[in-house]
């Protein structure tokens, strides 16, 4: 049966409609309406601000500083993104590929961190990655091993080790958001391979192909919906990522919304913050165009 | 490995080879490594906090006897209950609006209802300190009206996510289900609640499960919207932090971490392995 026209059903459709549409009128388009009208302002005093319709914020965010924060920004969330690919896809084939009794625990598995606050999930890495955590006396005993199978060959010992800085840096930071994301990345490849029609990977096999040969040219262009899907709910939140930088970054590793974040409480800046803020809705948009422009052509041809 | 090859590997089972597993180890072990050191080192009778010096619990004693640090859990449970509630009903009905109905700019409705889910935390944390400070918004209410800031923002965030779980249950609903209850008599509200509801439950105790978690979860929303009265357990979290990393912040995170791992179970009690599962 069809959708029902709202005329036929008026006292119905008004109270499943009015509910939402008051909310999202009120608590969702007028904040982000009075966001993009304060873009258009500029500070006079300390509290007031005034609409003046100028473009001096956006012109300020074009400056190479900002420009260079914004290219930052997006290196990292596509490395961060790259990175949980190239690690989550094998996982989501092995969850695909696990027998019934399996499946559900590997996913689950993969979903308890995700469930668990990013904050103590950021806080445990920060621990482990300390000059005296663990990654670092991990690597120290690797470091003192080496050492000690070179002088048993009779070679000059490895220098002393010293603890190498793995916290607050632009290493820290991809490390971080990789660990927050490979989640975001897994489920919807797990998703897109799970639909997937495994006689066509049968007959590959069966003609002849080699297993990875198999993955690159049956399993990645079938799966392509679901990796295109995966790289978007990867990409988007890495992109407008705060806790991280800001936790276990350095002072070179700042993201756009970190800069977004101090003109709201250190710098004072709101005109600036909110230009800066829908510049970075505005680059969502951009990608999420690109995404559903390439979905168009895909079914196009 | 003899064990496990009692038959041989057939070609796709992936799941099977040694290095998928190898690899399914590797990352299992990266997710959770950390936060069992951070478990195991809440028990760790050491101010310093690295080298393990013996097992005690005063570290939860002191997380236990941190009012502030209480109040904020306590206050991050109250609205993330709050906020669960409202997202729910919220987020119920704007799914059988979208499914049931026909009507004029439903693209653009649809489309508004899941920008929340697109637009990143950082914006809408700056929208919501902006809205609240431009329209006045009291900040010296009594508890709990004083979260009621707070709890806006977080239904905001969280009702789009139990739309879209309603919406993919109420797919597979058989309308004639519905025709027939009418035919028999029933009332619109009397369909909605005998016979939609009992379908749709699995995507709602998904759809609170989401909400609930989602809601705790929250810092940047949270740190834009909070009052210096209005602390919530992340907020407070990320004060301890930035001062001092300290076995007090892995108490209170021990117990935050438990109460997940709890509240997943209860799901999966009600729903079983699959379908939490497959909600995602």
């Amino acid at each position: 049966m069809a959708e029902q026209d709202w005329k036929t059903n008026k006292g119905v459709f008004a109270a499943v409609s009015l509910p939402t549409l008051v909310w999202i009128f009120l608590f969702f388009l007028v904040p982000m309406a009075i966001v993009w009208l304060y873009s258009f302002g500029q500070n006079k005093g300390l509290t007031d601000i005034e609409i003046s319709g100028t473009l001096e914020n956006y012109k300020r965010a074009t400056e190479w500083l900002y420009l260079t924060i914004f290219g930052k920004s997006f290196a990292v969330a596509a490395l961060v993104t790259l990175i949980c690919l190239i690690i989550g896809f094998p996982v989501a084939m092995a969850i695909t590929f696990a027998s019934e009794k399996w499946r559900p625990w590997l996913l689950l598995g993969i979903m308890l961190p995700f469930w668990t606050n990013l904050l103590i999930r950021t806080y445990a890495l920060m621990m482990l990655l300390g000059t005296q955590g663990f990654a670092n006396k991990g690597l120290g005993a690797l470091w003192e091993g080496t050492s000690w199978l070179k002088t048993l060959v009779g070679l000059q010992p490895l220098p002393t080790w010293e603890p190498v800085q793995l916290l607050f840096n632009n290493f820290a930071v991809v490390f971080g958001l990789v660990y927050v994301h490979l989640p975001f990345m897994v489920l919807p490849l797990y998703a897109a391979l799970d639909r997937l029609d495994r006689s066509l990977i049968e007959a590959s096999l069966d003609l002849g192909a080699g297993h990875f040969r198999t993955i690159m040219r049956i399993v990645v262009p079938l799966a392509a919906p679901g990796i295109v899907a995966g790289v978007m709910i990867t990409l988007i939140p890495a992109l407008g990522a705060y806790l991280t930088p800001d936790l276990m970054g350095g002072t070179d590793s700042q993201m756009i919304a970190n800069v977004i974040e101090r003109q709201f409480k250190k710098a004072n800046d709101w005109p600036f913050g909110a230009a800066l803020s829908f510049l970075l809705i505005y680059a969502m948009f951009a990608l999420i165009a690109i995404q559903s422009m390439r979905k168009k052509v895909a079914e196009a041809s | 490995m003899a064990r496990f090859a009692r038959t041989p590997i057939a070609p796709l089972e992936y799941s099977r080879t040694l290095w998928m597993r190898l690899w399914v180890g590797a990352v299992m072990l990266f997710l959770y490594a950390p936060l069992i050191v951070l478990v195991i080192f809440s028990f760790n009778d050491s101010k310093r906090n690295v080298v393990w010096r013996g097992f005690t619990t005063k570290y939860y004693e002191k997380a236990l006897g941190n009012d502030q640090l209480v109040e904020a859990l306590l206050n991050s449970l109250s609205i993330a209950a709050l906020a669960t509630i409202a997202s729910l009903a919220l987020g119920t009905v704007a799914a059988v609006m979208l499914w049931r109905f026909r009507f004029p700019l439903k693209g653009a409705i649809d489309g508004t209802i899941s920008l929340p889910i697109i637009v990143p935390e950082i914006c809408l944390g700056v929208a919501f300190l902006m809205f609240f400070a431009a329209v006045g918004w009291p900040t010296d209410l009594i508890w709990p009206f004083n979260l009621g800031a707070i709890t806006i923002a977080h239904i905001t965030f969280c009702f789009p996510f139990v739309t879209m779980v309603v919406r993919s249950r109420l797919a597979t609903f058989n309308r004639e289900q519905e025709e027939a209850a009418k035919d028999l008599g029933a009332s619109e509200w009397q369909v909605f609640r005998d016979v939609l509801i009992p379908h749709i439950k699995p995507a709602l105790v998904a759809g609170a499960l989401l909400s609930f978690t989602l809601s705790l979860d929250d810092f940047v929303i949270t740190y834009f919207t909070s009052g210096p009265d209005t602390i919530t357990f992340p907020v407070k979290v990320y004060s301890m932090v930035r001062f001092s990393v300290t076995p007090e912040v892995n108490a209170a995170s021990t117990l935050l971490i438990a109460l997940t791992v709890a509240l997943t179970f209860v799901a999966l009690k009600a729903q079983g392995v699959k379908a939490i599962a497959e909600t995602h």
